[in-house]
């Protein structure tokens, strides 16, 4: 089975198994589904089979009388042990694998910096256990996601942090927390290569993680109904080397300056005329 | 009199028959068990169509890929009366109308309990039904079966689809708790004499446990859309997030009526499945106890389990982590039974009828459910899986595979007993091919659909991948599903008058629904035999044959008291 999965074309890739690749945290999700998957493919053949040969060897025929039992109960204490020990194994191997899937990964030693804005530490609810990382605020509104660059502004309140819609720029190496929450009804994050999902709840704030190591874009979109637009709610996570990524903060930073400059132009202008920023803004 | 003890069928000791009340208002008011589970059955297959009407329709919009067959809001629309219509609508009082009509019978009573209360819950049912329904000609809900708040709220959704909605689980959920209690106190109170807890048939286990599902789960829902009803025309902010109110709130109510809910749609499948086995393998059920006692447990470990549809919540780990043992702890009873069908069928001699064919194939395609669920316990697994096509597959598997199954299994077995005709075996093998293969070819492709990124409840999706060839197969896969229902429908239509003659009990069954006539008559028995052993009938005839190859038959004296009477259990 295993020869079977690594071996299938990449075409196929998701027929079997959920996406990996992208960040550490889908691979190793990815590894204790196929494990999963070998022991569930065990049982089934095991059921089914001895269905579909009972049927087939125990059918009605000229001559045949039904034993007539009605139970055994050492066979019957021994398959409820038996499911029993499968399912403990498989929770043993949940419990060690949840806490490395849960807890982010240390940024890389190519990632970006905490000179350059990274952050060394910090009281979010999820964080690696040492070294620089981002984290970023997902904000899910119907139907479009917005994301902040957190701590990236000047103000204290984070109001100017540099934020983008639909695509999420990261830089490689580094682990990105997100933080993700929702202005008004429930979405749900999942870029399948970058893990599992997350509810973006109003009223709450989630967490998870991701950290891509090469260049390279994932797309994904909400998974929870939020509407009409649901299906239209999608998004992607491009990943550049932290110097390019930089530079891109830097560009966006001033775009979005240059945008509220102008906007504040073209307000202070529309006000003059109408004479609403007499009674607007006495 | 003394004839009367050596015959299965009793004749009727009194000196005037009055003939059965017929015509409208004889169902419109009758408080007959029976009759009241033929109005559940009919009206609830009428739902069932329905619900798989709308299914088609979402399957014909997603066999292309970025379709425009059906606008963003119906396709919200369609999803939302589906999974409504096929739990509330279907499956619950599906087997209601099977439990009323089968559980006095099984257990030899006159009628339920509280006969005028059993007239009331099918009434309510429909009512909840019917305005559920008609909000179609208005603006029916599309927030999901889920009713996810605060999609559902009326700053979102202001139309009154969701009150619609929010009746319907009033009034069914009425229906289901008087039913609930009304099936307890029957089984409880009103069993044959002799009928122990251990000789109970395992189909009225699964009812009991049904029962005992709904009277704890009923009230948490009824409590939860009260407060989103409130929440949308009386000003209160139970889960409005931007008025201090919690939206997990509803996910954790709703939830903790859902999952057990999910045991109710299931547990009589298994019970007429563990029935069903015995009867055409003509052997003893394996296990009964442990089968009995796995259906409580499951109904017991189904309450605690809910907050595995809440995986991806920001609820703390440690929470979540008791609900993922509770999940697990769920899959050892469940494998129990497997195992003890399996155990049933072994060194039996299995006659390929078609209540046989359906009990094996729900069998069968619910182990795929079974197992599929596994993955969706493990909490990261899920953080992958949950809320995409695999979710779909997994629950259809259940759902489908289980308790669709299990209810066919219920009518290809108790069609003889509730019209006195027989089904015919041809059509009923080629609906079950269809079916089977249908149920196949539409939901296990959707694992894959899952695993390739297709989030659930989307009115479209990019052609990225196999999506589209995914989508194509699982559309195929629901027109060869619907055929074999369609298949059923011509069989029972044919049959209602033109089938061959069923007489008691055609297929040599255990229970004591067969020693009456098909159909039974109003009071059901006129002598209820006394029960030794789980499978009455099976001593009565072994009885009829001692006695009618003995030569000379001692004849039986008077039928006195039961306990002191060896020929009334005869």
């Amino acid at each position: 089975m295993v020869a079977v999965l690594a071996f299938a074309p990449d075409a196929f890739a998701n027929f079997l198994t959920p996406p990996s690749g992208g960040s550490p945290n889908a691979g190793r999700i990815s590894n204790l589904y196929t494990v999963t998957l070998i022991i569930a493919a065990v049982v089934f053949v095991g059921v089914e089979g001895t269905l579909i040969y009972t049927l087939v060897r125990f059918r009605k025929r000229k001559g045949r009388v039904a034993v007539q039992i009605h139970g055994n109960t050492r066979l019957e204490i021994g398959w409820t042990v038996g499911a029993a020990v499968v399912l403990i194994a498989l929770a043993t191997l949940t419990f060690a694998e949840l806490h490395s899937i849960r807890t982010p990964d240390v940024s890389g030693p190519s990632g970006l910096s905490a000179s350059s804005g990274a952050q060394l530490e910090s009281t979010d609810a999820i964080h690696p256990p040492k070294g620089p990382y981002l984290t970023i605020q997902v904000n899910g509104q119907q139907y479009i996601w917005r994301f902040t660059y957190l701590g990236f502004g000047k103000l204290a309140d984070q109001l100017d942090d540099p934020y983008t819609y639909r695509t999420l720029y990261v830089p490689t190496n580094t682990t990105i927390v997100l933080k993700v929450v929702s202005q008004d009804v429930v979405h749900e994050w999942w870029i399948p290569n970058l893990g599992g999902k997350v509810q973006a709840v109003p009223g709450y704030v989630n967490w998870t993680w991701f950290k891509i190591s090469k260049p390279s874009s994932y797309s994904g979109q909400c998974t929870f109904i939020c509407g009409r637009g649901h299906a239209t709610m999608k998004a992607t996570v491009t990943a550049l080397p932290p110097k390019q990524w930089l530079a891109w903060l830097h560009t966006l930073e001033t775009n979005l300056k240059l945008a509220k400059q102008g906007g504040a132009a073209g307000r202070a202008t529309l006000g003059k005329r109408t004479g609403a920023a007499a009674v607007e803004n006495p | 009199m003394a004839t009367t003890t050596l015959t299965p069928v009793p004749q009727i000791l009194v000196d005037r028959v009055e003939r059965e009340p017929r015509g409208l208002m004889s169902w419109l008011t009758t408080t007959d068990h029976k009759r009241i589970g033929i109005l559940y059955m009919v009206a609830t297959f009428i739902f069932f169509v329905l619900g798989g009407v709308e299914a088609l329709m979402m399957r014909l919009q997603l066999g292309v890929a970025n379709n425009n067959l059906i606008a963003p809001e119906v396709y919200n629309q369609l999803f939302t009366m589906h999974g409504t219509t096929m739990i509330f609508l279907f499956v619950v009082p599906m087997f209601a109308g099977f439990a009323n009509y089968f559980v006095p019978l099984m257990i030899g009573a006159r009628d339920v309990a509280f006969p005028r209360l059993n007239a009331l819950t099918f009434w309510l049912f429909l009512a909840g039904g019917i305005v559920f329904y008609v909000s179609i000609f208005w603006s029916p809900p599309e927030a999901g079966w889920i009713a996810t708040v605060p999609l559902s709220e009326s700053s979102f959704l202001p139309s009154g689809g969701v009150d619609a909605w929010i009746y319907l689980i009033h009034l069914t959920g009425v229906a289901s708790l008087l039913g609930a209690f009304n099936f307890f106190v029957t089984v409880v109170n009103m069993r044959a004499p002799g009928m122990t807890w251990s000789r109970l048939p395992l189909f009225v286990w699964s009812i009991l446990a049904y029962s005992l599902i709904l009277i704890v789960a009923i009230p948490v829902i009824a409590g939860a859309v009260t407060m989103l009803l409130l929440d949308r025309h009386f000003g209160t902010h139970f889960y409005d997030p931007t008025q201090g109110g919690s939206v997990l709130l509803w996910q954790n109510l709703f939830w903790f009526f859902g999952h057990p809910e999910v045991y109710v749609l299931i547990l009589p499948a298994f019970g007429i499945v563990s029935e069903v086995l015995p009867v055409f393998a003509r052997k003893p059920i394996f296990g009964y106890k442990a089968i009995a006692a796995s259906t409580i447990l499951i109904a017991f470990l189904g309450l605690l389990t809910w907050l595995h549809h809440m995986f991806t919540t920001p609820t703390p780990l440690v929470v979540l982590i008791f609900a993922m043992i509770a999940s697990f702890l769920i899959a050892v009873p469940t494998g129990v039974k497997i195992f003890n069908w399996l155990g049933t069928l072994w060194q039996g001699s299995i006659e390929f009828r078609t209540p046989l064919l359906f009990a094996v194939g729900m069998i069968s395609l619910f182990t795929i459910g079974g197992i599929s669920g596994i993955f969706l316990a493990i909490i990261p697994v899920d953080w992958q899986l949950s809320d995409t096509y695999f979710v779909v597959a997994h629950l259809h598997f259940v759902f489908v595979g289980g308790s669709v199954f299990g209810i066919f299994t219920c009518i290809y077995y108790w069609f003889p007993k509730i019209t006195g005709r027989m089904l015919s075996e041809a059509l009923g093998k080629l609906s079950f091919g269809l079916m089977f293969v249908g149920t196949l070819v539409t939901f296990l492709i959707q694992h894959s659909l899952g695993l390739d990124g297709m989030p659930r409840r989307v009115y479209e999706y990019d052609n990225v991948g196999h999506l589209q060839l995914y989508n194509q197969i699982s559309t195929v896969g629901s027109f060869i599903l619907a055929a074999g229902v369609l298949v059923t429908v011509i069989n029972v239509m044919r049959s209602l008058n033109g089938g061959v003659i069923a007489g008691p009990d055609p297929w040599k069954g255990n229970t004591l629904e067969w020693f009456t006539t098909s159909p039974p008559p109003e009071n059901n028995f006129d002598v209820i035999p006394r029960v030794r052993s789980l499978e009455p009938m099976k001593d009565i005839r072994r009885e009829i044959e001692r006695r009618s190859t003995t030569p000379a038959p001692v004849p039986a004296t008077a039928v006195g008291e039961p306990a002191a009477s060896p020929t009334v259990s005869v």
